[in-house]
C-alpha cells in the first residue's frame, strides 16, 4: 500500500455519499421534523384573493373567538411593530411582511391567525372578514410599461422602476457596418424549480435580552439577514437564525422565506409563545416565488459569413408586485457574461425592470441565466435561419476561441478556462451527431416533423458579491464604496479522541456538500470519509460570519470547498509539527495515510492520528512552543478575481465558468403537438470534478428541470391577475415517463482561479436544455417565434397552419362561454351559427354517423335504444388522457327546434354527468344554434382544479360546434372530405390518434 | 381568550411496521399528520397534501397509499408500513443500497414514499422493463435527480431480486 504518492485517494473519486444511510431511511430531520420548545403555537395565513385592491376593513373578533385561538395580526399590528423591507433601489415599494393598506398580487399575505394548532388556527380564517375594493390590475409585461397603465406602486410614480442603459465596444458601428440584422422578441414565462419542501420558520422570541431565535430552511440567512433585522428593528446580533443540515430541496426558492421569518417573529412578540409556520402546496405555489418573466428584445449584427459582430438586447424584466432583496438579481446576474459563449466585441444592453401585479420574483436555479440564453441562443439560430447557414457552423463560427483564455467578455466576465471547440468536437462524435443528422432526413423523407437543436452556454458560478451594484451609475457605486468579493468559510476541527468534523458555510439542499468536504478533509489527513462527520447546520449567532454563507450560485465548488482545504491543510501541518516532534524528523516529512501518522521514508515508525490529535488537548505543554491547544482551524477565503464593477460598467460578475454545449433529436407529433426527444446529449467543459457520481447527479437534475421549463411548467395568471397553477396538477413537473436520460459527456479545463480548479456544474443545463429543446422544435416546425412552455396546444397552434386553409365560414360563428364552478362542476352556454337549413341542422343533430363524425374524439357511437346512444371517446385534459365510456339520452325532442341532452362519461380518470339543451331557431338562410349545459365531475380529473376543467370544456363544447359546422358544410360542398377535416379539429384538440 | 379544546377524538388501533400501536386521532385528521406528529414517523413526507407529488406514500396492507389523502381513523384494523420499516437490523435494504450506489436521491425528500411505491410494485410486478419501471415512478414528482439514478437503482435490485437461487449439489 502506497497512498502517500496519490494523494488524493478520495476526491476525484464516485465516492458513495455520506448523507444517504439517513435520508434513505426517512430518518434526516427536516425542519418540520424538528422538535419545537414546549408552548409553541402554529400560524396559518389568510391571503389575497385579489391581484390588485384596496383593504378597506378587516373583522377579526369572530376568528379571535375560535376555540384555540390565540392571537390575530393584520397589517396593522405589522406596520406598528417593524419598519418596511429595504430593497437595492432608492424608490417607494414599501412592503411589509402582511399587506398594508392593499394587497398586490393574488396570494399575498393578509392576515395570520395563531392557534393551538394548524388545523384549528386554519379553521379560523374563515372567520376573518375582509372587505376589498378591488383595483384594475396590471398583469402582461409589456402592459405595465405603457402610459396610462394602472400602478402597482403609486408612490413610484411608475412601473418600470429603474432603467439602464450599457455600451461595451462600438455598437453603433457594428450595426451600421453589419450586412444583416437579425432580431428577435422572446417572451420568456414565469417559472420555478418548486422544491418539495415548502417553507418552514419556527420563531421565539426571547424577552430577556429581546432577541429573536429563528429556526428555518432558509439556504442563505446571511445575504439577507440585514433586511430582516432592519425591518424587525432589531441588532443583528439579536435576530439568530439557525438553519438545519437537511432541506428538501432548494433551488434558490428558499431565499424567498425571509418575510415569513420577520413574520413569525412578530407573532411570536405577540403571543409571547414561540410560533411555527409551515408552508402548503397552494401557498408556495401562489405566493412563494417565481423566476421573473421576461421580454428580450434582441438584435444580432451579422456579416454574410455567419460573424456576429454585434449584440443588442433590451430587457424588461418581471418582478411582480414587490422588489425583495436581493432582487433584482437575475437582471443583472448574467450581466458580465451576456455575450455568452461568443466573442463578441460589441454590445448594448438595456435593463428595465417592471412592476406588475403577481407573485414578487426571485431567486430560482440558474438565476437569469435561462432567460438570457434563451434569448441568445434562439438568436444564434435565428441568425442561422436568415442567412441559410447550419446552425452549428454559426455556432462555431463565433465561439470564443480556444486559447485565448483567460479571456475577457464585452461586459467584463473574465472567463477563466475552456476549449469550447474542443468541447463540440467531443460532443459531436461521441454523441453521434452525424447519426442524428441521418434519422432527421429518413424521418422528414417519411414525412415526420423532426428536428434537431443546439446550444451553447456559458455557465457561471460563485457570484461577484458586487454585480447588483451594477444597477447603479458610477456616480452612485462611488459614493456607495466598492462591493465585490465572495467570502467562503469552512472549519475543521478534532476532538480529544481524534475523530475530525467539519463545518462549512453552504446549506446544501440535497448536492451531498457533506460527502465532498468529507473526501476533501479524509485526503488530507489520510483518513477515509466515513471516519469525517460534517454538519452543515449554521447559525448567524455562533459560526464566522460572511454576507455570503448560504447554497446558491455554484459557489460551493469553486469557493467553500477552498476553504475546507485550506483548513485541513492547516490541521495537517500543526499534527505534522506535533508529530515530527514525537518521531524526530523534519516536520515537511511526515506523511498521513490510513489513519497513521508517520515519516515518509519509515512507515514502520508510526503514530495514531488519533493520539497525534489528542496531544494538542490532553497534553499541550508538550506542544512547541508557539503552538497554540487545541485543533480548530477556520480559514476564510475569496478569489481576487472578483473586483467590483469599474468605471465602465464592466463586471466580472462570476469566478468560474463553465461550457455546455448540448444537441438533441426530436420528434414533433403532427397529431397530438407532443414533443418526443429521442436524443439528448449534454458536454460540460467544466473544472476539475469533485466527485463524478455527484457531478451527473447535478446535471441529470437540471436536466429534468430545463426539460420542464422547455415543455410544460408555467405559472399562468388571468388576465385579472387570478392564479391559475395551483396545484402540481396545474403545474407540471415531469415526472419519471417524460424525462428521457440525457448522454452526459465530459472534458475538464482546470479553473486557474481556484486552488482545487473545480468549476459549477449544477446550473448549466437548466440554461442549455430548454433553448436546446426549443432551437429542435424550432427546427423541425420552421417556427420562429416560440413562447415557452412548448406544450401541445402550444404545438398544435404552431404548425396546423400547414393544413388545407378552412373554409370560410361568413355564415357560420361560434361564441362559448363556461364557467368553472369551484372546480367541481362546470357550466356553459353559448351559440353557435351554421350555415344551413334548420332542418339539415337538426338531422345531422340526430343522425348518429354524422354525431360520432362530430362528437370529438369519439371512436364509436352506438345506438342502444331509443335516442340512447353509448359512445367511446378519448377525451385530454391537460395531461390527463384518457378513454372513456359515454352515454347520452336524447329527450324532451321538438324536431326540428329543441333537444335536452342528458348523460355522462365514465372512464378510469373519473367520472361526469351532466345536462345540456340545444335550441335551433331559423335565421335566413342559416341556423342559430343555442345551447347551455351543466356538467359535474367527480374522480382523478376533479385534482386538475377549475380552470382546466373550465379551459377543456370549453374547447371540446367549440370543437362540437366547429365540427358539426363543418359536418354540414361538407355536405353543402362536394369535395370538402369531412375526413381531412375530422383530422385537423383532431390535431387542435390533441385528442385522437 | 384561549380555551382548550374538546376534540372528539377516535381510537385508531393498527399495525404500524410490525408491531401493535393504538392512537386516538379527530376524523378529520389525516394520515400523514397522523403518522408524523402522533406516531414520530416523520419519514412520511408531506408536499403537495393534494395527492400528485407521492411524497407521503405508505404501504396500507400492502398497497402503496398516499397518506395525505387517507384520514388517519380509516387504518383502523390494518397493517400500515413506512420507510421507517425498510432497513434490517441496522442495514439498510437492498433497495436502500442501490438508491445509494446510484445516486438515486438528492435532497430526499421524495425518496420514502418512492422507495415504498417500489417496494409495492416489485411484489405485484417482479420483472418489469425500464419502461414499466418509469411508468410506476411516474406517481411521483422529484425535483433533483432527474429520475436517472433511481432507475438504474430499481433495474438492478430487480435483477438481483431475480438472480435464480443457486442449486445446492448433494
Ligand atoms: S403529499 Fe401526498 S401526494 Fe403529495
Ligand atoms: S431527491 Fe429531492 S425531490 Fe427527489
Amino acid at each position: 500500500m502506497n497512498d502517500s504518492s496519490s494523494p488524493k485517494k478520495y476526491l476525484g473519486q464516485s465516492v458513495e455519499r455520506i448523507e444517504d444511510a439517513t435520508l434513505l431511511r426517512g430518518a434526516a430531520p427536516y425542519t418540520d421534523d424538528i422538535p419545537v420548545p414546549v408552548g409553541t403555537l402554529h400560524a396559518a395565513i389568510l391571503r389575497s384573493p385579489h391581484a390588485h385592491a384596496d383593504i378597506l376593513s378587516i373583522d377579526v373578533t369572530a376568528a379571535e373567538q375560535r376555540p384555540g385561538v390565540h392571537a390575530v395580526l393584520t397589517g396593522r399590528d405589522i406596520k406598528a411593530l417593524t419598519e418596511p423591507f429595504l430593497i437595492v433601489l432608492r424608490v417607494p415599494l414599501d412592503q411589509w411582511s402582511l399587506a398594508v393598506d392593499r394587497v398586490r398580487f393574488v396570494g399575498e399575505s393578509v392576515v395570520v391567525v395563531i392557534a393551538e394548532d394548524r388545523y384549528l388556527a386554519e379553521d379560523a380564517l374563515e372567520y376573518i372578514d375582509v372587505k376589498y375594493r378591488p383595483i384594475e390590475a396590471v398583469i402582461g409585461t409589456m402592459d405595465a410599461t405603457k402610459d396610462g397603465a394602472p400602478l402597482v406602486h403609486e408612490a413610484a410614480g411608475t412601473n418600470v422602476v429603474s432603467r439602464r442603459d450599457f455600451s461595451y465596444g462600438e455598437p453603433e458601428d457594428a450595426f451600421a457596418k453589419a450586412d444583416k440584422i437579425v432580431e428577435l422578441t422572446i417572451d420568456y414565462p414565469r417559472n420555478s424549480q418548486t422544491p418539495l419542501e415548502g417553507f418552514v420558520v419556527v420563531a421565539n422570541y426571547l424577552p430577556g435580552d429581546e432577541s429573536y431565535d429563528i429556526l428555518s430552511n432558509f439556504q442563505g440567512p446571511f445575504t439577507v439577514h440585514p433586511v430582516m433585522s432592519k425591518a424587525l428593528r432589531c441588532k443583528g446580533s439579536q435576530l439568530r437564525m439557525r438553519s438545519p443540515a437537511y432541506s428538501g430541496g432548494g433551488f434558490g426558492v428558499k431565499q424567498a422565506i425571509f418575510p415569513y421569518v420577520v413574520l413569525m417573529c412578530v407573532a411570536s412578540r405577540k403571543v409571547g409563545r414561540p410560533v411555527k409556520w409551515v408552508e402548503d402546496r397552494l401557498e408556495h405555489l401562489t405566493a412563494a416565488i417565481a423566476a421573473p418573466n421576461r421580454v428580450i428584445e434582441a438584435k444580432a449584427a451579422v456579416m454574410n459569413d455567419g460573424k456576429i459582430i454585434g449584440l443588442h438586447f433590451e430587457q424588461w424584466d418581471d418582478y411582480g408586485a414587490y422588489l425583495r432583496p436581493p432582487m433584482p438579481g437575475p437582471l443583472y446576474r448574467q450581466h458580465g457574461i451576456m455575450t455568452g459563449a461568443y466573442d463578441v466585441p460589441n454590445m448594448t444592453i438595456v435593463n428595465n425592470l417592471v412592476m406588475t401585479n403577481k407573485t414578487p420574483s426571485g431567486m430560482v436555479r440558474g438565476f437569469g441565466g435561462p432567460q438570457i440564453y434563451y434569448s441568445i441562443e434562439r438568436l444564434v439560430h435565428t441568425v442561422a435561419v436568415e442567412l441559410d447557414m447550419d446552425h452549428l457552423e454559426i455556432i462555431k463560427k463565433n465561439l470564443i476561441p480556444a486559447g485565448s483564455f483567460p479571456y475577457r467578455a464585452a461586459a467584463g466576465a473574465l472567463i477563466d478556462s475552456g476549449d469550447y471547440q474542443q468541447a463540440l468536437e467531443i460532443a459531436e462524435r461521441d454523441g453521434k451527431l452525424e447519426d442524428l443528422q441521418e434519422r432527421r432526413d429518413e424521418m422528414r423523407a417519411a414525412g415526420k416533423l423532426y428536428g434537431i437543436g443546439y446550444a451553447a452556454v456559458v455557465e457561471p458560478a460563485q457570484s461577484n458579491m458586487g454585480y447588483l451594484s451594477t444597477i447603479n451609475t458610477v456616480e452612485e457605486r462611488k459614493k456607495a464604496g466598492p462591493k465585490g468579493g465572495n467570502v467562503a468559510i469552512a472549519t475543521v476541527n478534532i476532538d480529544p479522541l481524534g475523530t475530525v468534523s467539519v463545518t462549512a458555510d453552504s446549506l446544501p439542499q440535497g448536492q451531498g456538500h457533506g460527502t465532498i468536504l468529507s473526501q476533501i478533509v479524509a485526503d488530507e489527513l489520510g483518513l477515509t470519509p466515513q471516519e469525517i462527520i460534517v454538519n452543515m447546520e449554521r447559525d448567524t449567532q455562533r459560526d464566522p460570519w460572511s454576507i455570503a454563507t448560504g447554497n446558491y450560485s455554484s459557489r460551493f465548488s469553486s469557493s467553500t470547498v477552498v476553504s475546507a482545504q485550506k483548513a485541513a491543510q492547516r490541521v495537517r501541518a500543526k499534527l505534522a509539527r506535533i508529530a515530527a516532534q514525537t518521531l524526530n524528523v523534519p516536520a515537511e516529512e511526515i506523511d498521513f495515510v490510513g489513519g497513521q501518522v508517520f515519516a515518509k521514508g519509515n512507515p514502520e515508525n508510526t503514530l495514531r492520528f488519533s493520539r497525534v490529535a489528542g496531544t494538542t488537548h490532553w497534553s499541550p505543554g508538550e506542544l512547541p512552543t508557539d503552538m497554540a491547544p487545541g485543533v480548530t482551524e477556520t480559514v476564510t477565503w475569496s478569489a481576487p478575481e472578483l473586483e467590483p464593477p469599474n468605471d465602465k460598467d464592466q463586471i466580472n460578475t462570476s469566478l468560474t465558468y463553465g461550457f455546455v454545449f448540448d444537441f438533441c433529436g426530436l420528434q414533433v407529433d403532427r397529431v397530438t403537438g407532443e414533443v418526443r426527444i429521442d436524443r439528448y446529449v449534454t458536454m460540460h467543459d467544466s473544472g476539475e470534478i469533485l466527485n463524478p457520481l455527484l457531478a451527473d447527479g447535478q446535471v441529470y437534475g437540471a436536466f429534468a428541470w430545463g426539460l420542464g421549463i422547455a415543455l410544460s411548467e408555467e405559472f399562468v395568471y388571468g388576465g385579472d391577475g387570478s392564479f391559475l397553477s395551483g396545484t402540481f396538477a396545474d403545474y407540471l413537473c415531469p415526472t419519471a415517463p417524460e424525462v428521457p436520460e440525457p448522454q452526459i459527456l465530459h472534458m475538464v479545463s482546470p479553473s486557474p482561479f481556484t486552488p482545487l480548479g473545480a468549476k459549477g456544474i449544477a446550473e448549466g443545463n437548466v440554461m442549455s436544455t430548454p433553448v436546446c429543446i426549443a432551437n429542435a422544435v424550432a427546427d423541425a416546425t420552421g417556427q420562429r417565434d416560440l413562447r415557452l412552455p412548448l406544450s401541445p396546444s402550444k404545438i398544435m397552434g404552431l404548425i396546423d397552419d400547414d393544413e388545407p386553409p378552412a373554409p370560410t365560414r361568413a355564415a357560420s360563428e361560434i361564441l362559448v362561454k363556461s364557467d368553472a364552478k369551484g372546480g367541481r362542476g362546470v357550466t356553459g352556454s353559448g351559440s353557435a351559427r351554421a350555415p344551413a337549413a334548420i332542418q339539415t341542422v337538426w338531422d345531422t343533430l340526430l343522425d348518429p354517423v354524422k354525431l360520432a363524425a362530430v362528437i370529438p374524439g369519439c371512436h364509436q357511437l352506438d345506438l342502444v335504444g331509443e335516442n340512447n346512444y353509448t359512445a367511446e371517446v378519448s377525451l385530454g385534459v391537460g395531461a390527463v388522457r384518457g378513454r372513456f365510456t359515454a352515454d347520452v339520452r336524447l329527450a324532451d325532442l321538438d324536431p326540428p327546434n329543441s333537444v335536452v341532452l342528458s348523460g355522462g362519461l365514465h372512464g378510469p380518470l373519473g367520472a361526469s354527468s351532466g345536462m345540456g339543451k340545444v335550441t335551433l331557431t331559423a335565421s335566413g338562410e342559416s341556423t342559430r344554434i343555442d345551447y347551455d349545459y351543466e356538467v359535474v365531475v367527480t374522480g382523478k380529473v376533479v385534482a386538475i382544479g377549475g380552470r382546466m376543467l373550465d379551459g377543456a370544456s370549453r374547447v371540446l363544447v367549440e370543437q362540437f360546434f366547429r365540427r358539426l359546422i363543418a359536418q354540414i358544410e361538407g355536405q353543402n360542398e362536394a369535395g370538402n372530405s369531412a375526413g381531412s377535416w375530422l383530422s385537423r379539429l383532431l390535431k387542435i384538440l390533441g385528442v385522437g390518434r | 381568550m384561549s380555551q382548550p379544546i374538546e376534540n372528539q377524538k377516535q381510537q385508531v388501533n393498527f399495525t404500524l411496521n410490525g408491531r401493535e400501536v393504538g392512537g386516538s386521532a379527530e376524523p378529520r385528521k389525516l394520515l400523514s399528520d397522523f403518522l408524523r406528529q402522533e406516531m414520530a414517523l416523520t419519514g412520511v413526507h408531506v408536499s403537495c397534501e393534494h395527492g400528485i407529488c407521492g411524497c407521503c406514500t405508505v404501504r396500507i396492507d400492502g398497497k402503496a397509499v398516499r397518506a395525505c389523502l387517507t384520514l388517519a381513523v380509516q387504518v383502523d384494523g390494518r397493517r400500515v408500513d413506512t420507510v421507517e420499516s425498510l432497513a434490517h437490523a441496522g442495514e439498510l435494504s437492498d433497495l436502500q443500497k442501490a438508491f445509494r450506489k446510484h445516486h438515486g436521491l438528492q435532497c430526499g425528500y421524495c425518496t420514502p414514499g418512492i422507495l415504498m411505491s417500489v417496494e409495492a410494485f416489485l411484489e405485484i410486478s417482479p420483472k418489469p422493463n425500464e419502461e414499466e419501471i418509469r411508468d410506476m415512478l411516474g406517481g411521483h414528482i422529484c425535483r433533483c435527480t432527474g429520475y436517472t439514478g433511481m432507475v438504474r437503482a430499481i433495474k438492478e435490485v430487480v435483477e438481483q431480486r431475480n438472480e435464480p437461487v443457486p442449486l445446492i449439489e448433494v
